[in-house]
C-alpha cells in the first residue's frame, strides 16, 4: 500500500483492498453526472471514495485536494483519504468523456 | 509564470505603432517606422474552436458562423501566407460516422478559403473519443513539424489521450524534434490546450504540460498559440510566450470566474461578441504582432 501526504490529504489508491475501519463513500459516475455530486466528509476523518461508472472511462480529480482516480468500466476505484483542511472544493472528470463532459463535477466539502 | 495584460503584451513584443484590436473589426496599423517588408516576414491566420455540428443555445447560427468567419478570412488583402486551425475543428459526437460527417462537411465548408495552404491540429472533440483516428482520415497526422520562412512550427498533439496528456510518446517526439533547431531558432508552437496549467480546476491545463515546457526552455525564441479555452489570453512562462485565441462558436467565462465552465450566453443585441479569429504577423527576431479580428464587422 502506498501512502503519500499530499496538498493536505493523506491519499492511498487501492487495488481491491478495503479498509473495513474506515467510512465507505460511494460516487457512482455516468455521462455527465456523479451521484452524489455533493459530498461531505469530516475534517481528520479516515474515508474511503469507493467509485464506479454505468457506461464509460472517466476520471475523478480534485485539484484543492491533491487527489485523482480514474474510474473504469466494471471496476472498483477506491481512493482512500484523509481530510486535513476544511472547505468546499470542486471536483471534475479529467476524462474526456463526451458532448458535456465540461459540465461534469461536483463538491466535496470538508467540515470541522 | 506570470500572465501578460495586453498593455504589458505590446510592450513585450515591441508593438508600438500598432494597433491591437479586439473584436471592434479594425486592422493593425504600421508606424512606417521600424518596419520594412523584409523576406523573411510573413502571416498567418489562426482559427480555432469552430466546433462544427455544434447546436444549442450559445450560438443559434452555430450552421452560419464558420461561412461568415470564411468570408472575414477571404477578404484578407493580402491573402495569408497559411492558415492554422488550433483544434476541435468539430464537435464531439459519440458516433463514429456521425464524427465522420461533421469532418467531411468541414472539410468541404474550409473548401471555401481563397488561402489552401491549410495546418490542422485536432482537439478533444475531434480526436479524444477515438484517440485521433478520425481526424487523421481526414486532417493527417496529428502532430507534426514544418518551416516557414525562417520559423520552425511544431504540431503538438494534447488531445488524442483523453486524459489531455501529451505521453511519453509525443514528449520524446518533441525533444527530437527541437535536437534539430538551434538555441536561438525560431519556434512557434501549435498546440490545442494550454501547456501551462491556466487553470487546472476547469482543466485548462496539459496534464505532462510542464515537461513540453522544459523541453521548450532551452530555446530563446518560443512563442505558442494553442485555443481550448475559447478567449484571448497571454501568458508567459518565463521567455515563452502563450498565446490562446477566441472560438468560432461561443466564449467562454474568464478562468476562475464563475463556479462552472458552461458557455457565455448569446447575446441577440450584440451577436457573435466573443468570437473570432487572429492575424499573426511575424518578424525577425522572434516578435508576433496579433491583430484580433471578428466573425462580422461592427
Amino acid at each position: 500500500m502506498k501512502r503519500r501526504l499530499f496538498l493536505g490529504v493523506a491519499i492511498a489508491v487501492l487495488g481491491g483492498q478495503a479498509w473495513p475501519q474506515e467510512r465507505v463513500v460511494r460516487i457512482s459516475a455516468k455521462k455527465f453526472t456523479y451521484t452524489p455530486d455533493e459530498v461531505t466528509l469530516k475534517l481528520g476523518e479516515p474515508v474511503v471514495l469507493e467509485f464506479t461508472t454505468e457506461d464509460v472511462h472517466m476520471g475523478f480529480k480534485c485539484v484543492e485536494l491533491g487527489v485523482r482516480a480514474d474510474i473504469l468500466p466494471g471496476q472498483v476505484t477506491r481512493l482512500k483519504l484523509t481530510p486535513e483542511k476544511a472547505g468546499t472544493f470542486g471536483f471534475f472528470c479529467d476524462v474526456f468523456c463526451g458532448d458535456d463532459h465540461e459540465l461534469m463535477s461536483g463538491t466535496l466539502t470538508i467540515t470541522a | 509564470m506570470q500572465p501578460v495584460d495586453r498593455r504589458q503584451f505590446l510592450k513585450i513584443a515591441g508593438l508600438g505603432g500598432v494597433v491591437f484590436a479586439s473584436g471592434l473589426g479594425c486592422a493593425s496599423t504600421k508606424s512606417g517606422q521600424g518596419y520594412e517588408a523584409a523576406q523573411d516576414e510573413f502571416f498567418f491566420v489562426q482559427l480555432s474552436d469552430t466546433h462544427w455540428g455544434f447546436k444549442g443555445a450559445p450560438n443559434p447560427d452555430a450552421e452560419g458562423t464558420l461561412p461568415k468567419a470564411i468570408a472575414a478570412v477571404n477578404a484578407l488583402d493580402p491573402q495569408p501566407d497559411f492558415i492554422v486551425f488550433t483544434g476541435d475543428l468539430t464537435h464531439t459526437t459519440d458516433d463514429p460516422a456521425e464524427r465522420r460527417r461533421r469532418m467531411a462537411q468541414f472539410k468541404e465548408m474550409i473548401g471555401g478559403l481563397k488561402t489552401q495552404r491549410i495546418r490542422f491540429l485536432a482537439g478533444e472533440h475531434d480526436a479524444s473519443l477515438d484517440n485521433g483516428t478520425a481526424f487523421k482520415e481526414f486532417f493527417g497526422p496529428t502532430q507534426y513539424s514544418f518551416d516557414h520562412k525562417g520559423v520552425h512550427f511544431i504540431a503538438l498533439d494534447n488531445v488524442s489521450d483523453p486524459k489531455g496528456a501529451i505521453g511519453d510518446e509525443g514528449l520524446a517526439w518533441l525533444k527530437s524534434d527541437l535536437a534539430t533547431q538551434k538555441p536561438d531558432a525560431r519556434i512557434v508552437v501549435l498546440t490545442h490546450r494550454p501547456l501551462f496549467p491556466l487553470y487546472p480546476q476547469w482543466d485548462w491545463a496539459t496534464k505532462d504540460g510542464e515537461q513540453a515546457i522544459a523541453a521548450l526552455m532551452p530555446y530563446q525564441n518560443v512563442t505558442v498559440f494553442y485555443g481550448h479555452i475559447h478567449q484571448e489570453n497571454h501568458f508567459k512562462t518565463a521567455h515563452i510566450e502563450h498565446h490562446a485565441a477566441k472560438s468560432l462558436i461561443f466564449p467562454l467565462p474568464a478562468p476562475g470566474s464563475q463556479p462552472k465552465r458552461v458557455p457565455l450566453a448569446w447575446d441577440p443585441a450584440n451577436p457573435y461578441r466573443g468570437l473570432g479569429f487572429r492575424q499573426v504577423e511575424a518578424e525577425k527576431p522572434a516578435e508576433y504582432k496579433l491583430t484580433e479580428l471578428p466573425v462580422v464587422k461592427a
